[in-house]
């Protein structure tokens, strides 16, 4: 037999083949419509980040497209695949060979059209999903070319779309959070008002660590010396964890704490009252002018005048330096 | 070799390496947990007195340079190098701790405000060499590290909020007169502090980690190596148990 002979050629007496590729066609195009409503409807609305903030819900979003985007191709794949196990399988004491492939140029031309399509269009999503939601909650830098629209101004007050700046700090293995707008006072805890656009400034007191508010979709690099910024707009009510996302130490793991989206008024009155408080315990007086990054290794930098004594043990006064005394 | 050598072979080469995996991680695992005691603190009257001390080396072989805690047994008044203890859930908590340590700036001043205990503040005497009190006992909730060199290291329990600035010796009196040899007693020649705080165990069991926040493993990148990073010197576990 040649290899142009076919089963039916050979044997004279097959049926006429079936339209595979309308069926084929028609069970994909049927289960990709399922799919997508599902993932649209059923399991878009449980998809993570959540919808918590405005980088969460694009997040969410984004996940969502992508997956309606790359169920066909999930499942045009897999369907061939059983498809052709169920109806192209060999049958008993059929040992002849199978009929010769032949280009197909629809096919492949349907193929590299269908699939450019889809990369030039994600190519093109992704782009403006990173730039509408002002960098997608991730860290753009020190001096970000995506911002929230909003008033930047010295203080904040509610109602006015004034930016509230946060500035987040890591150290092993610990976050604070300073709001300059509030006469830079410290917090253990990220309160935050709804739907006010909010430029997070990160930066770290030691290592590296990465500022992770998962709920809000907002996920930044805390370096030493590095003001990272990044933007979010809470739009729900309701409490959230920061977590540390780059391993940091031995306490990487226990490197988190918490925070509340509340109503504009009432994170007003608990800012005001946490910077009455760090006033009248002195702290506040205690704490460095507000800065956007903090040199980790040298206090007067940081603006204050340290009583320094001579012949003191330990570290004298200042950190350990880098070359204190040697590197392990 | 025939198949069933072959096989029985294969079957030992397996087991040899799983073993020689369970080996190291065990090995490993129970080197840096076992050799730690655990000391545990019993109520009396709806409170535990923990008693621990900060100094400024340890009386180990292998690290005798690094800082170190040490926390004082509550029935035989010895100092155990362990940094593991056990309060009852629900309990005051009273903790007392000896600073034998010279000062060492914070890195973040906001932890100069003692956060967490009771009332939100501490009580510290520092005492000279010869054990001799330095004016009276003060009660504070802010010990300022960077207006005088006067906090030699921190106790934080950061799940449960507590975050305390531990005193150093009076700075001028800590000057070449800190204690040299581990652990520190009151009368071994050293300038010291003694600082009393109190805050309430949570009614959570299990182990919840403390720390000292500032970075003092010397010899190490801006000194957040070391006794920062190891259990038993300046890290450690309050376990919580059931009352």
């Amino acid at each position: 037999m040649t290899a142009a002979d076919t089963p039916a050629e050979v044997g004279g007496d097959a049926k006429a083949e079936p339209p595979h590729g309308w069926r084929l066609f028609f069970i994909w195009l049927i289960l990709s419509l399922a799919a997508s409503l599902v993932i649209w409807f059923a399991w878009k609305p449980h998809l993570p980040p959540g919808d918590m903030s405005s980088s969460a819900r694009h997040q969410q979003f984004d996940i969502a497209v992508l997956a309606v985007a790359g169920a066909p191709v999930v499942i045009g794949v897999v369907l061939y695949f059983i498809y052709a196990i169920v109806v192209w399988r060999a049958k008993p004491g059929d040992d002849s060979d199978g009929a010769p492939i032949h280009g197909n140029t629809a096919v492949q031309a349907t193929w590299i059209i269908g699939t450019s399509a889809i990369v030039l269009f994600l190519a093109v999503f992704g782009t403006v999903e990173l730039i509408g939601p002002a960098g997608a909650g991730a860290g753009e830098g020190p001096s970000p070319i995506w911002t929230l629209a909003g008033t930047n101004s010295a203080t904040w007050t509610p109602g006015n779309n004034h930016i509230l700046q946060v500035q987040v700090i890591g150290q092993q293995w610990v976050w604070t959070y300073r709001y300059p707008q509030f006469g830079g006072f410290e917090s253990t805890v990220l309160d935050l008002p709804i739907n006010t656009p909010v430029e997070f400034h990160v930066t770290s007191l030691d290592v590296i660590h990465s500022f992770w508010a998962y709920k809000l979709g907002v996920k930044a690099d805390a370096n030493p010396m590095v003001d990272n910024v990044a933007f979010t707009t809470p739009e729900a009510l309701g409490g959230f964890e920061v977590r540390c996302n780059e391993l940091c130490g031995i306490w990487h793991g226990a490197m988190y704490n918490s925070g509340q989206v509340m109503t504009q008024s009432g994170f007003e009155t608990w800012a005001t009252g946490v910077r009455a408080k760090e006033q009248a315990s002195g702290v506040l007086a205690a704490l460095p002018p507000f800065a956007l990054t903090y040199d980790p290794t040298v206090i007067p930098q940081l603006g204050k005048n340290l009583v320094k004594i001579v012949g003191v043990t330990g570290a004298a006064g200042y950190f350990y330096g880098p070359s204190n005394p040697v590197q392990p | 070799m025939s198949v069933p050598a072959r096989a029985a072979a294969l079957i030992v080469a397996f087991l040899l390496v799983v073993g020689l995996g369970v080996f190291v991680a065990y090995y490993y695992i129970g080197s840096a947990t076992t050799q730690l005691t655990t000391v545990h603190y019993a109520a009396s009257r709806g409170t535990v007195h923990v008693v621990l001390q900060e100094d400024p080396q340890n009386n180990t072989a292998t690290r005798p340079d690094w800082v170190s805690y040490y926390t004082q047994d509550p029935t035989s008044k010895q100092w155990i190098h362990t940094t593991l203890f056990s309060v009852p859930a629900n309990t005051r908590v009273d903790v007392t701790i000896y600073g034998y340590d010279g000062c060492t700036p914070l890195r973040n001043n906001y932890w100069s405000k003692v956060q967490g205990t009771l009332g939100d503040t501490v009580t510290v005497q520092q005492f000279d060499k010869n054990n001799h009190p330095i004016g009276g006992p003060k009660t504070t909730g802010l010990i300022n590290s960077w207006s005088d060199c006067n906090v030699g290291h921190t106790f934080a329990i950061p799940d449960l909020g507590v975050f305390v600035p531990v005193a150093s010796p009076n700075a001028e009196n800590s000057v070449n007169n800190l204690c040299s040899s581990s652990p520190c007693t009151p009368t071994s020649g050293g300038a010291y502090s003694l600082e009393t705080f109190s805050f309430m165990s949570p009614a959570q069991t299990g182990p919840y980690r403390w720390q000292c926040l500032i970075p003092c493993g010397g010899g190490f990148l801006h000194g957040n190596g070391g006794p920062m990073q190891t259990l038993g010197w300046m890290t450690g576990f309050m376990y919580v148990d059931a009352t």
